[in-house]
């Protein structure tokens, strides 16, 4: 895919400019590809003077980031202990049988990227699903579908 | 630009007097849990509502963080705490409905009766918060602003004292002066460790080296807790000032709030709270004309629990991967670029200004004998009451679940509460009564942790409950030493091993040898307390796991392949069951009993869910 | 000098030395994996765990790590240093039961019988860290890293690609421990990391000998001209 050099030596230089705020352009990035492209983590390992294999270690250590194209809508099921105990993990096969995908994939037509996140912190209003950074609480097998609706045919 | 007290009282009594144009407030909470439940919706349709009737100039309307009774959200409160209205939207009644009515209260006083919550005594509500025993059994020296202000504005923070704990100690204090405060305060570390704050402070101050740095923990990866994600969305100034008095009596002029990636709101939040403290000049060069400088600035994780260890957390600072090293040299001496680095949890920082502004004799009045001050817990799962509180150290586990908590829900019996997180264990019932303090919870086999606290009841399985902790370290561990990488993996293979009805006699001593193991050899905090959860629920649950061992069966009902579902007598055939049904396993004619194909049956539990009956049992 | 014990013999120090090289030099057996006598090691293994005894306090450190100190009093056989040696290598023996090091290993300390299911997708890496950090620090081009974490965590190039910052040099094959990293040489084709490298031919015999790459990369930090480095040690 074609990346946009300009648009990354904007990012890099408004984090600074500096190695130690690599996770940071990585996000800023992926905020703009919707994912994290090979090609823009050399390019970035080049500016930063870093080795490409130390730019791809931190770009597979941490959870936030993906190197393959997410969809447009990111269903994201809270499996922290609060939500796991209140039935989260049938939330999460719910979605998994709704959308016919399993965790972490994405739905053929791009819309829906399925994945789990170890507490979201709204444990209280424990299971939860957070769907484009909405929080969604005391969600059920039931409900999901309703959620599923609202954003395949809304935004 | 503030430069005074004088200046910070200005802007108190300039506030004051703006509330005082309003005859009445109203107060929604925007915390998580609310956020989760619609408050936004709320608070749009209450804004449109005052508008219409021309109302909007006369009414102060203001959003703010967690008020704490998480469950009964949206909570609507009015008047500092007066009225309580709960659950609004939530009832078979249109949000619009229940709007009219509030306007109603705010217009006439009249008090609607429906949007109360039910007390005690039959057929009576509460009006007041301080009626509520969720609120009054509580103490409040944390979160005491954070249910009324509005987070975003520096001014409502400054007219409720905000920044005057900083003035004081800037251009009264010498820095030796406050350290022996914080000392003398027993203030211990609120992120887990329970490690005296005084004496880590004390020694990143005598370390050699340069430029020092104060890092703020706000990475609150424990699943389950939620306090420091209130505090950081709630009140972010108690933090940002808590660390510049830090800064000051280390000797440092560079502060860090590590924000993990999955609170974007609070990473809002604090950014604002720098932009408005350095505008004040409150951060930056020169505060209160005393020739100190120091400023603040933000990260965010990447979605890595073991980046709330500090060395994982000073190396992913440093544009690494989040692996930590060993602390054989302590982090004070060598941390973030290999400099003396005071790192504490968020919330630590936050009791810093109440110290500072009480005494430290007042907050060493708070508390046991070596456990000083109050603590904030995210009370969650099968209790009445979830959502946050703050107690003083030393309140029993049975007045938190009970007397704040409001027992167990649906009055089900208590089984066990979670503390400490990943790190930490359950605990029984037995020990209900135990004062919670760092020390009495470690000697139970848990620990105090960030603040979580999850109850349970009879239908959690306890050996799911070690299952799922160790999926959890299992995703989260970073792999770089042997122990915690190959040997969580390998406990909770034997693990699922009993949970599906495949455990061996021997899994139990095996599990106790190879915890043992992982928990001294492991490199880090994470895998030193990687067994905790397998050990706790081995020590106080044993018969449960013999039940699973011995005689292959689930006693609480949870462990899939060991149960199944079953549909009651008293079916009315509605066939709701068998239309939500994924696997198209149950079969039955309309108003006639169904029944299930356990073949082909998936145990998704759906029909559980849906049955308006209770006619779908789990055996 | 710093005075300390090591099961019950006093030994002597410099200030600054790890546990480790004194009770090896000492004569004690500790054995050790992801430890490389000149880059040290970053405590990944904990083979070499040893229980310290300072003050009152009494807790289990890897000896490669732990600096020495006046008085303290080191064990290099308790029973929790013989629990925590044992698990590592019957977990490390399950993770690559092909490395000979580890059936070695496992032999000497009885735990030959894995009660775990055999891994056969590890090969023998053991994530020790040591070709990364021989890549990076002694050949100084950096071609190999960790990518991933926890049980995901595997030693890789970039992308999982052919690198481009190889020198096919084999200093990584050398300095594994286990001897996982594969590395074959015919007709005049080297084969590292899932990339084909020409071997050079010296102009006078005709024999291969080291990879142009490597050749053009010495030539490029020594300013030797790379023709002169085309000629094999032999003819030189």
């Amino acid at each position: 895919m074609d990346i946009d050099r300009k648009k990354l030596d904007t990012i890099i230089r408004k984090n600074g400019g500096e190695s130690s705020r690599i996770l940071a352009i990585y996000q800023d990035i992926q905020k703009e590809y919707r994912h994290l492209p090979q090609e823009a983590v050399r390019y970035v390992c080049g500016k930063l003077d870093i080795p490409v294999v130390k730019g791809y270690e931190v770009a597979t250590f941490y959870k936030s980031l993906s190197l393959k194209p997410k969809g447009k809508h990111s269903v994201c099921v809270c499996l922290g202990t609060a939500c796991h105990l209140k039935g989260g993990p049938s939330i999460l096969e719910a979605f998994e049988r709704e959308l016919k995908i399993k965790k972490d994939g994405t739905t053929e037509d791009g819309v829906f990227t399925l994945e789990s996140v170890n507490c979201l912190g709204a444990c209280a209003l424990a299971p939860l699903v957070r769907v484009d950074g909405n929080d969604f609480g005391k969600s059920s097998p039931v409900t999901i579908k309703k959620i599923i609706n609202e954003f395949k045919h809304g935004a | 630009m503030i430069q005074s007290l004088d200046d910070l009282e200005n802007i108190k009594k300039e506030r004051d007097s703006q509330y005082r144009k309003h005859k009445k407030t109203v107060r929604i909470c925007f915390g998580p849990g609310c956020q989760a439940s619609g408050s936004r919706k709320i608070y749009e349709l209450l804004k449109a509502e005052l508008k219409s009737e021309s109302l909007q100039s006369k009414v102060r309307v203001v959003t703010t963080g967690c008020h704490g009774l998480c469950e009964r959200g949206p909570l609507v409160i009015l008047n500092d705490d007066e009225i309580f209205y709960q659950s609004i939207g939530k009832r078979k009644a249109k949000a619009e409905e229940e709007i009219r009515l509030i306007i109603n209260t705010i217009k006439t006083g009249e008090i609607a009766d429906k949007l109360l919550m039910d007390s005690h005594e039959k057929g009576k509500k509460y009006t007041s918060v301080k009626e509520i025993p969720f609120y009054s059994f509580q103490k409040k020296i944390i979160l005491n602003i954070v249910g009324k202000i509005d987070p975003e504005y520096i001014d409502e923070y400054i007219a409720h004292d905000g920044y005057k704990a900083l003035f004081k100690a800037l251009t009264t204090m010498k820095s030796d002066e406050i350290l022996g405060w914080v000392q003398k305060s027993g203030l211990r570390g609120r992120g887990g460790g329970g490690f005296a704050t005084g004496a880590k402070w004390k020694s990143c101050k005598e370390a050699h080296g340069s430029p020092k740095y104060i890092l703020a923990n706000g990475d609150e990866g424990d699943p389950g807790a939620f306090m420091d994600r209130v505090l950081m969305e709630g009140n972010p100034h108690a933090i940002l000032e808590g660390m510049i008095i830090g800064g000051y009596t280390i000797g440092s002029n560079q502060g860090y709030i590590y924000v993990r990636d999955e609170y974007p709101l609070a990473v809002k939040r604090l950014s604002t709270a720098i932009e408005q403290a350095r505008k004040q000049g409150l951060l930056g060069t020169n505060i209160f004309n005393t020739g100190f400088d120091f400023d603040i600035a933000i990260v965010r994780g990447g979605g890595a629990f073991v980046c709330g260890e500090s060395t994982a957390l000073m190396s992913s600072l440093e544009g690494k991967s989040g692996e930590p090293r060993a602390k054989y040299i302590h982090t004070v001496e060598r941390g973030l670029w290999d400099k003396p680095s005071n790192l504490n949890n968020v919330e630590t920082w936050a009791c810093i200004p109440v110290i500072i502004n009480n005494g430290w004799e007042w907050f060493a009045s708070i508390g046991n004998e070596k456990n000083k001050g109050t603590k904030v817990f995210s009370l969650v799962g099968k209790v009445k009451n979830t959502g946050l509180v703050e107690v003083p150290i030393g309140a029993t586990l049975r007045q938190i679940i009970y007397d704040i908590g409001g027992g167990i829900q649906d009055d089900r019996e208590f089984k066990a509460v979670q503390t400490g997180g990943p790190s930490g264990g359950c605990i029984p019932k037995e020990y209900l009564e135990t004062p919670i303090d760092f020390d009495t919870l470690r000697e139970l086999g848990s620990m105090m942790g960030s603040g979580g606290m999850i109850v349970m009841d009879d239908r959690n399985c306890m050996v799911d409950v070690a299952r799922y902790f160790l999926k959890f370290l299992v995703e989260e561990s970073c792999g770089k030493c042997v122990p915690c990488r190959e040997g969580t993996r390998r406990m909770l293979e034997i693990v699922e091993r009993i949970c599906d009805g495949e455990g061996k006699e021997e899994d139990i001593a095996h599990l106790e040898e190879l915890g043992r193991a992982v928990n001294i050899g492991s490199l880090c905090g994470l895998g030193q307390s990687a067994a905790n959860p397998v050990l706790s629920t081995l020590k106080y649950f044993m018969d449960e796991y013999e039940a699973h061992i011995k005689d292959k069966k689930c006693p609480a009902g949870v462990c899939k392949p060991l149960i199944h579902y079953t549909i009651l007598e008293n079916c009315t055939g509605c066939t709701l069951c068998a239309r939500e049904c994924p696997s198209n396993c149950i079969t039955g004619e309309k108003k006639k009993l169904h029944t299930i194909n356990q073949d082909k049956c998936i145990k998704c539990g759906m029909c559980y869910e849906v049955c308006k009956f209770g006619a779908v049992k789990v055996v | 000098m710093i005075e300390f014990m090591i099961d019950g013999k006093k030994v002597r120090a410099q200030e600054g030395e790890f546990i480790l090289p004194v009770a090896l030099r000492e004569g004690f057996d500790i054995p050790t994996l992801c430890h490389h006598e000149t880059l040290g090691s970053d405590g990944r293994c904990r083979l070499c765990v040893v229980e310290v005894a300072r003050g009152t306090r009494k807790r289990i450190v890897t000896s490669c790590l732990y600096q020495v100190a006046e008085g303290i009093e080191v064990s290099t056989n308790t029973p929790d240093v013989m629990l925590v040696r044992k698990s590592v290598i019957e977990l490390l023996y399950a993770r690559c039961p092909e490395a000979e090091v580890l059936q070695h290993l496992a032999r000497k300390f009885g735990v030959e019988d894995v009660r775990y299911a055999k891994d056969h997708d590890k090969g023998k890496c053991i994530l020790c860290n040591i070709c990364i950090r021989t890549c990076a620090e002694i050949v100084g081009v950096s071609a190999l890293g960790f990518s991933g974490k926890g049980m995901a965590k595997k030693v890789t190039t970039p992308f999982d690609e052919p690198s481009d910052a190889c020198i096919a040099c084999g200093a990584c094959v050398v300095a594994c421990p286990t001897g996982h990293i594969f590395m074959k040489d015919d007709k005049g084709v080297r084969t590292i990391w899932r990339k084909k490298f020409p071997l050079a031919q010296c102009p006078v015999c005709s024999r291969y000998h080291a990879p142009v790459e490597q050749l053009k990369y010495i030539s490029k930090i020594t300013n030797v001209p790379l023709e002169t480095l085309m000629v094999c040690q032999d003819c030189k």
